[in-house]
Formats: C-alpha cells, sequence, structure tokens
C-alpha cells in the first residue's frame, strides 16, 4: 500500500505517467530537432519556430479536409501526403525566410531575435485571419484511434505509439543527414570553419540556406505529428517556444545526443512531477531546475569541442 | 566639442527642456484627464524603455525579462493598495474578513507571512525597488560572473520571465491568479480613482522620468559609461585591460531592473491594477521595441519610443484590432532592417543637418566642430 493506492495500482500510475511523459518527450524532441539545427548549428535564434511548427500543423489540417471531401477512400493514408505537404510548406518558407531576412543578420544574432519575432507575430495574425481564431484539430483515421490495454488499468494510446515511432524514424533520419550525407559533411564544415569550407569549393551561402530550410521543414513535420495528440491554434507555437530553447540550450548546443537527452529528462520530470503537484507547478519546479543549471554549467549537459 | 554645462551638452539641454516642456506643459493643457492617464501609462513603459537603453544599447545585455521587474514593482505596490483596501471593515462580508478577496475566494484564512511587511508603506517602497533589485542581481551574478552573455541570457532571462508569469497564475490564491490583483482604491487614505489624483500622479511619473533621464545622462558620460561601450564592443579587451566586467555588466543591469521597477509601480498607482499579463514574454519583448523604436543609444529616443509605439498600439487595436499584430511584427523587422537606430538615429541622420545648418546661417563666421562620433 503506497498512500491510497495498492501496489499494482501504484505502478499502473507510475507507468501510465511514465507514457504520458514519453510522449511530451516525443513532441519536445521533434520541436528540438529543428532549433537543434538552425540554433545548435548555425547559431540563429528563430523565435518564430514555433510558427513554422504551426504551419506544419494547418497544412496537416487542410490534408485532412481535403482527403475527407473529395478522397474518401485515401482518407486512411491521408498522413502520410500531409506529412510531406508539411515539410514542404515549412521548408519553403524557411528558405523564403532565410533569403529575405536571416541572411542579412548572421553577425548580429540579438538582432535576429527581433527581427524573427516580429515574423512570429506576423506568421499568427496570418493564421488567425486565415483560419480563424479557434483552435482546429483533425479527424485520426480508425486505425490510430482507440488504444491497446496492457493490463487492466495501463492502457496505451495508439496515436501516442505512432507518433513515438515517427519520432525515432525522424531522429534516426536527422542522424543520418547530419553526420553520414554529404549534405551533413558540408554543412558540419561551414559551422567549423567558413572561410576555410569556402576556399575548398562549399557554396556556403547556399549550405546556409539548405540547413535553415530543413530546421523549419523538421519543424513542420513535427506540428504535423503534434495535430494528432492536440489541436491547434495560432497562437500553439509561441507557448512552446521558450520550452524548445531552453531544451536546446540545456543539451549543450550544437549536440544531438545532449538535445535528446535533455528533451527526455526535462519531459520525464515534468510529467512525474504533474502527478504529485499541480501542473502549473510541475512546469516550474522543472524549468526552475533547467535554469539553475545552466546558471552552474552553461555549457549544457554535453558539448562538442569546436575550434572557433 | 561645444563646452560640457554639466552633465549634458548645450544641445541636449535643449532636448532636455523640450521633453520636460512637453510632459509638464503641453500634454496637461492638451488633453483631458482620461488621454493624460493613458499618457501617464505610456510613460511607466518609458522607465523601462530607458532601463534597457543602457543595458541593451549601451551594455549590449539584451533582456527579454524586463517584465520581471516591471511586474515585480508593480505587485509589490499593489500587495500594499490591495492590503489598505481589504479593511475587515470592507470585508465584513467574507469568510475571513481582513484579507484580500481572492485569497478568501481560494479557502485561505489567513494572511500568508510574507504579506504582513507589505502593510507598512515604507516597507512597501523599499521593496518596490529591493526585491526587483535581488532578482536581478542573483540572476546577472549567476550569468555574468561565469561569462554567459549575448544570446543565453536573452534565452534565461525569457525563461525567468515565463517561470514567473506561470508561478503567479498557478498560485492563484497568493497572488490573484491570472487577474492580478485588482479594485484598488486608495493610497494612505487617498481615493488613486478621482481625477485629483490621476492629475498628482501623472506629474510624479514625470518627475520621475526626469529625474531617471538625468541619472541616466551620468552614467553615459561618466568613464562607466565609457566602459560599457568598450565592453558591448570589445569584451575582452576591456578584461584585458584590468577591469572586472562581470560587476560592470551586473551593475547595469541591477540599474535596468531598479528602473523597470519605479514604471511597474508607478503604472499600478495610475492604471489601479496588476495581473500576470504585464510580466510574461510577450509584454517583455514588447519593452524591447519601445527602445528599439526610439533607438537604442538615445535615452531621450526611450521616452518617445514608449510613447509612440503605444500611442499606435491604443489607436490601431482601437479601430482594426486585426492590423496590430501586423503592424506590430513589420515594427520588429523594420527596426532591425532599415532604421536599427530607430527615431533618434532617422532624426540625427535627416533633421539634425538641417536644424545646425539653419542655425550656423543664423551665425554666419562660426566655425562649428563635428560631433564626436563616439555614440
Amino acid at each position: 500500500m503506497i498512500g491510497d493506492y495498492t501496489y499494482t495500482e501504484f505502478t499502473s500510475i507510475l507507468a501510465m505517467q511514465g507514457f504520458a511523459g514519453l510522449t511530451l518527450f516525443s513532441v519536445f524532441v521533434l520541436m528540438a530537432l529543428g532549433l537543434a539545427i538552425i540554433f545548435g548549428q548555425m547559431g540563429v535564434i528563430n523565435m518564430a519556430h514555433g510558427e513554422f511548427m504551426i504551419l506544419g500543423a494547418y497544412m496537416t489540417y487542410l490534408c485532412s479536409q481535403f482527403f475527407s471531401v473529395y478522397l474518401p477512400s485515401l482518407f486512411s493514408i491521408y498522413f502520410f501526403f500531409a506529412m510531406i505537404l508539411a515539410f514542404a510548406a515549412s521548408f519553403l518558407l524557411g528558405m523564403l525566410v532565410e533569403w529575405g531576412l536571416i541572411r542579412f543578420l548572421y553577425r548580429r544574432p540579438l538582432d535576429t531575435l527581433l527581427a524573427t519575432w516580429g515574423l512570429s507575430l506576423i506568421l499568427q495574425q496570418a493564421y488567425r485571419s486565415i483560419f480563424g481564431a479557434r483552435e482546429v484539430g483533425v479527424t485520426l483515421p480508425d486505425w490510430l484511434m482507440g488504444s491497446i490495454a496492457l493490463t487492466d488499468i495501463i492502457e496505451i494510446p495508439i496515436n501516442g505509439l505512432f507518433v513515438m515511432g515517427l519520432t525515432a524514424l525522424i531522429t534516426l533520419g536527422v542522424y543520418f543527414g547530419m553526420f553520414r550525407s554529404n549534405w551533413g559533411k558540408r554543412m558540419r564544415a561551414v559551422v567549423q570553419n567558413r572561410t576555410m569550407a569556402g576556399a575548398v569549393g562549399i557554396n556556403t551561402k547556399m549550405v546556409d540556406r539548405m540547413t535553415f530550410g530543413l530546421g523549419c521543414g523538421i519543424a513542420g513535420i513535427a506540428g504535423s505529428a503534434f495535430t494528432m495528440i492536440g489541436s491547434t491554434g495560432p497562437t500553439a507555437g509561441q507557448l512552446y517556444i521558450v520550452d524548445t530553447f531552453l531544451i536546446v540550450v540545456f543539451g549543450g548546443a550544437g549536440s544531438l545526443i545532449g538535445t535528446i537527452a535533455s528533451a527526455f529528462s526535462i519531459s520525464q520530470a515534468q510529467s512525474t512531477i504533474e502527478f504529485f503537484l499541480s501542473g502549473s507547478m510541475a512546469k516550474v519546479l522543472t524549468l526552475l531546475t533547467v535554469v539553475g543549471i545552466l546558471m552552474l554549467r552553461p555549457q549544457g549537459l554535453f558539448t562538442l569541442k569546436i575550434r572557433r | 566639442m561645444s563646452p560640457a554645462l554639466f552633465l549634458f551638452r548645450k544641445r541636449e539641454w535643449i532636448y532636455f527642456a523640450i521633453l520636460a516642456f512637453v510632459l509638464v506643459i503641453v500634454f496637461p493643457s492638451l488633453f483631458d484627464n482620461f488621454r493624460l492617464n493613458l499618457i501617464g501609462k505610456y510613460l511607466t513603459y518609458s522607465f523601462v524603455a530607458l532601463g534597457l537603453v543602457l543595458c541593451w544599447g549601451y551594455g549590449g545585455i539584451l533582456s527579454l525579462g524586463q517584465g520581471i521587474f516591471f511586474g515585480l514593482g508593480g505587485y509589490c505596490m499593489a500587495m500594499f493598495l490591495k492590503l489598505e483596501a481589504s479593511t475587515p471593515e470592507a470585508t465584513a462580508i467574507q469568510s475571513t474578513p481582513g484579507i484580500p478577496d481572492f485569497m478568501d475566494w481560494n479557502q485561505i484564512t489567513s494572511l500568508p507571512f510574507w504579506w504582513e511587511p507589505f502593510h507598512s508603506f515604507t516597507f512597501t517602497l523599499f521593496a518596490t525597488i529591493a526585491v526587483p533589485v535581488a532578482l536581478a542581481f542573483i540572476i546577472s551574478v549567476a550569468m555574468f560572473k561565469r561569462r554567459v552573455g549575448g544570446v543565453y541570457f536573452a534565452i534565461i532571462t525569457q525563461a525567468i520571465a515565463a517561470i514567473l508569469t506561470i508561478l503567479i497564475i498557478g498560485q492563484q490564491g497568493y497572488t490573484g491568479g491570472v487577474n492580478g490583483i485588482t479594485d484598488l482604491r486608495t493610497l494612505l487614505g487617498w481615493d488613486i480613482r478621482s481625477d485629483n489624483a490621476r492629475y498628482v500622479f501623472y506629474f510624479i511619473c514625470v518627475a520621475l522620468l526626469l529625474v531617471s533621464l538625468i541619472v541616466a545622462q551620468f552614467i553615459r558620460i561618466s568613464k562607466f559609461g565609457r566602459l560599457l561601450i568598450a565592453m558591448r564592443d570589445k569584451e575582452d579587451r576591456v578584461r584585458f585591460s584590468g577591469y572586472d566586467v562581470a560587476n560592470f555588466k551586473i551593475f547595469i543591469f541591477c540599474l535596468a531592473a531598479a528602473l523597470s521597477a519605479i514604471g511597474g509601480a508607478m503604472f499600478t498607482l495610475q492604471v489601479g491594477f496588476m495581473s500576470p499579463s504585464f510580466v510574461g514574454i510577450v509584454p517583455s519583448i514588447e519593452m524591447v521595441i519601445f527602445c528599439a523604436v526610439g533607438g537604442r543609444l538615445s535615452i531621450f529616443g526611450a521616452i518617445y519610443g514608449a510613447l509612440l509605439v503605444n500611442a499606435a498600439k491604443t489607436s490601431l487595436s482601437e479601430t482594426f484590432p486585426e492590423l496590430w499584430l501586423f503592424a506590430m511584427g513589420g515594427l520588429f523587422i523594420a527596426v532591425v532592417m532599415v532604421f536599427p537606430e530607430g527615431v533618434a538615429g532617422l532624426y540625427r541622420q535627416h533633421i539634425e543637418p538641417l536644424i545646425v545648418r539653419g542655425t550656423s546661417l543664423l551665425r554666419i563666421g562660426k566655425v562649428r566642430k563635428p560631433r564626436p562620433a563616439a555614440e
């Protein structure tokens, strides 16, 4: 007996809470991956990152509407098209933003922060004008609904599992992209020594634009996945932006493993404390701990040693 | 260089006189009590913008958490006013008379210990400055002693603003939650909602602002001001010259926090409530834009910037609520891309030469030396 619960009930609650933490972890990882590329590798503060995510979410919403009206036979697999569309839209918008805004500001990181905040306000209002101020949700195809009952008490929702699988896939994709592909090699070369990379014939400006676009595109996919577990509103992106930045900074900018580790610890801490205290206190405690640790260890959990 | 007449140069005395004239004479004679109160509210943001000019423009420390200090100052003042409004007689219908109404609504039966000192007005005045400065001190010591700066500092301050907002909203029984501390009535028995009181508060606010301006100018022309600029541009060289960079940064950040806190307290007095919507991420970053629009290197610009942006916000969001966010977003981008020195920079580039040419036509024969380009 623990408190008012029997032993089995208690372990089940822990398991369910742990699973909820894992779902939160997946969302955090998806959001942080794009930022880890843009902020961690390029050093650009993109405060509009959340809005790129919401763009992906709205694309998924449009896709689900389109398929349910015009292609009901393919509705069960609309999600895969939606993800591609979400990626493409965010990727293109990201390239556009890099071309029109970011490329002038690489030497002024604080100004980038302000400019992208302005961009996020504009995007928010644009979403509100186009899609309305109310939150929208997508209809999930049948095979994603429901849950698997493991024991009498423990039930695991299928959409949560799907998001986790997706997260694992995308993380692997980013890993191979960054560390095993030619593009990743070029990107890392530009980050480590821009002049030298240019000298050996890498088009550094194009690499910058592609990197920024890819980071935004991954945010778009994150938004697409996000629609499966929550509804989307114009300001939803802003709710997550601080958490996401903290995750990337906490993990140690530039380290992919660090980002994942910090997303895991933050989400697990938050969902575990949530069980004992209120949701807001859980968030306050988690964030305070993270800020406290960052004050003691400003370089984050994992650091790459780069000669600047 | 024209002779420095104590603190300001000759031309700056003129700017100061114009600003004082506008705030003390033009606005009160031009606007009715309601509009004047609104301007008084905008002016409270000028304190924050002024702090940011010193901290960000000169020191190069971008804080996205000025709302923390603005809010803490405002909350300290609001707690005193709330306690004065919640006398046992005024709150006789509550189940526990004598405590603020929102505590009663949340089934709290006695005043928390940390509310107790706020019965005293002297303590409140002290705490209004001391609490925010103490927090600023802790944050800045932890960060600057470890040489964390720039972007990381901005993100951390933003996170702290977020934490404080969540905390205030979550602890409804102790802080008034999302509504904040409302229904404030009297200050030492004097009704703060009367026209008379609002009029007086406006002038107190202007007086404090003018004093703050003089303090800021004093810092700007002092050796410390020079060091701030040097630190902003080449921190390592200042360090190698034997200065402890962190201490200077801590001082300027605490000063900016104190200015914001004064603004927050004046805000509570003039507007009559305080809520978490003036603490969080969005208001904090808006405060940066007041400073940026005015000109991040101009202490006078900060005041005009806060007035301009807020006036635009009020009029635009009254008539075209959808347009406001577009305008605000555009402003952020424009102020970074097109005119990074803000209104003050535009003035310096386009209007000042005209004035200089005009005045030099009047006194032909005098040779004018160019302004030093240090700022």
